[in-house]
């Protein structure tokens, strides 16, 4: 398995050492050792709690530069999200011109892709009638969560291929027939992006083998820039080709109302989809088709690096998309999508968390770990740098912490040490007024 | 050398429904860092989550007593309740003497002893009426089980 580049790093030097990051970890990858946060990259499924959580901004989410010098043609794929960001907007299309302002030379909005990606997941459910759910696989996050923490649940991912991806490849394509003369490695494709997992994901692809999408910006940084360029537009560009099914992506259940049908869930927030994927993997589900989860609240909306209010940015969008159409975008050989939409390479479940590969050994370790996690205080108070007392107990099975660095363990210790010092000094003292009453006493002979 | 099992125990609380299921998810986060298969981590835990359903709905809670062995894991769920009357009409699908207000909640399908013996690969049930129940399932690492 290669390791993975991920988005999620930190900045040593602003690192305090604190605990609130490992705590808030869904995956219990960050420990504090030497009072500086650590990742444990084969863990970590680049959600970016921690960013949010970080008091001292130490936590980062690495993007690509808006540098659009690196391309001779620049596709911006903006995630629907985006749209949320501004107020006093009541067309898309100010947005997406605004973008051209930017110097990007084509817009390709990922909500136009979304509703392909909608109409096909709906055939594909219709198709694969199973006796189990299928996990959206939009979210990077929660697709790497699974293969983490629920490896039987590799098999209910839907195997279809994300939003953004549709778009970087139908926006490459339309870019190839309105400029034949470009090569391909001329058109870049630049995706808009609230969202760090999805940088992991460009570079390490889950279901296929490469991305099409060349560069991840943040969304802040575009922001920014999209402020000003704003100003600038006095008539919008009529670009945007997407429905209501499309911009709806942005925020949780939109992707699942997209399917037409009751029979789904929608889920968001870290700590409530692994209750729902617990559930799942205990069969207690009746009926269900779809399960939509998102690590973020709110959805895509609530991306560490959206700007605005999630809530206020979901009911920005449902002012936005009142009188477009239901969906602009169906599934036609001849809009330009005859790129296979299915996966070709399946998930994989991840081992990280696994003690040792042969079992006898782990199993020995597991005792070990509860014999550990038994002595300690129980309290998970994360000041050894572990996130709970468990977590500690592992990392000393694993040879990575000591006992002695549970803060609670230390001070017994170290009242111990202060009862036999006591004693030595009980014993010391008793001795020297023997010594003197000995003395005085052969001094009276 | 004969190897010693790992031995985990659990307190099925009867007091609410809230708490059903986490010895299960406990189970399986211990069974995930030993390596077991998931099909095997997921049969268990099925196999537990029922019966921790069964001991809150039916006995007022219990206990979960869990032994693993590189082969195998050997879970004893043992109760305190009215026991069960007839063994085998309660095994069959679809049977339950539970609640209307426990059928409200969506439990008492009568599917929980049906899916614990599906799930496992060996299961016995000792019953005595007024005095408790006692079901031991064995899920075995290398099954025929683990490919359905």
């Amino acid at each position: 398995m290669g390791k993975y580049l991920h988005s999620v790093t930190l900045d040593k030097d602003r690192c305090e050492g604190c605990t609130n990051c490992i705590k808030r970890c869904p995956t219990e990858a960050i420990r504090v050792r030497g009072q500086k946060a650590i990742i444990i990259t084969d863990r970590c499924i680049d959600c970016g709690e921690c960013i949010r959580i970080c008091p001292h901004n130490a936590k980062k989410a690495i993007f690509d530069p808006l540098e659009l010098s690196e391309f001779s043609y620049r596709i911006a794929l903006p995630a629907p999200a985006l749209f949320g960001q501004f107020d006093h907007i009541d067309d898309i299309d100010y947005i997406l011109t605004a973008l051209k302002g930017l110097g990007f030379d084509d817009v390709f909005e990922v909500s136009r892709a979304a509703e392909i990606v909608t109409e096909y997941t709906r055939r594909f459910l219709s198709e694969h009638k199973a006796d189990h759910p299928y996990i959206s696989t939009a979210c990077p996050a929660v697709v790497r969560l699974v293969e983490v923490r629920f490896p039987y649940l590799t098999d209910y991912l839907l195997p279809v291929i994300s939003p953004v991806e549709l778009a970087a490849r139908m926006a490459k394509e339309e870019a190839r027939k309105k400029h034949p003369e470009l090569k391909p490695e001329e058109i870049g494709t630049y995706f808009i992006s609230p969202c760090p997992a999805k940088v992991t994901y460009v570079k390490k692809p889950i279901g296929y083998e490469k991305s099409e999408i060349d560069r991840v910006v943040s969304m802040s940084t575009v922001y920014r820039h999209l402020l000003d360029a704003l100003k600038k537009v006095e008539r919008p560009e009529p670009i945007s080709r997407s429905g209501v099914i499309g911009i709806s992506w942005a925020a949780t259940g939109g992707e699942a109302a997209g399917l037409l049908n009751e029979r789904y869930l929608a889920a968001d927030g870290v700590e409530n989809i692994i209750n729902v994927l617990d559930e799942i993997e205990n069969e207690n589900f009746s009926g269900l088709e779809f399960i939509e989860l998102n690590a973020c609240r709110g959805g895509c909306v609530g991306g560490v690096l959206a700007v605005e209010n999630p809530y206020i940015a979901k009911a920005r969008l449902q002012k936005l998309r009142k009188y477009l159409p239901l969906s602009q975008n169906r599934i036609d050989p001849f809009a330009g999508v005859d790129a296979p939409l299915e996966w070709n390479v399946g998930a994989e479940s991840n081992p990280a968390l696994q003690l040792n590969t042969d079992r006898s050994q782990a199993i020995e370790m597991s005792k070990q770990l509860n014999e550990i996690a038994a002595r300690l205080p129980g309290l998970d108070c994360g000041s050894c740098g572990s996130p709970s007392c468990k977590a500690l107990a592992e990392d000393i099975v694993r040879g990575d912490a000591y006992e002695s660095d549970c803060i609670f363990k230390m001070k017994e210790r170290i009242q111990d040490i202060f009862r036999s010092l006591a004693d030595m000094e009980h014993i010391t003292v008793r001795d020297l007024e023997k010594r003197e009453r000995d003395e005085k006493g052969e001094d009276r002979t | 050398m004969e190897i010693k099992p790992l031995v985990l125990h659990y307190e099925v609380s009867g007091d609410n429904f809230t708490g059903a299921g986490e010895a299960s998810v406990a189970m399986k986060r211990e069974l995930r860092q030993m390596g077991f298969d998931a099909n095997v981590i997921r049969r268990a835990a099925i196999a537990m989550y029922e019966g921790e359903i069964n001991m809150v709905i039916h006995a007022e809670g219990g206990v979960a007593d869990v032994n693993v062995l590189p082969d195998r894991i050997e879970i004893v769920l043992t109760d305190e309740g009215p026991g069960i009357a007839d063994v085998e009409q309660a095994m069959q699908a679809g049977f339950s003497t539970a609640p209307d207000n426990i059928r409200a909640l969506g439990f008492g399908a009568g599917m929980g002893l049906p899916n614990m013996k599906r799930y496992s690969d060996e299961m016995k049930i000792e019953t005595e009426i007024g005095r408790g129940t006692t079901v031991r399932m064995t899920v075995l690492a290398d099954s025929p089980k683990n490919s359905f």
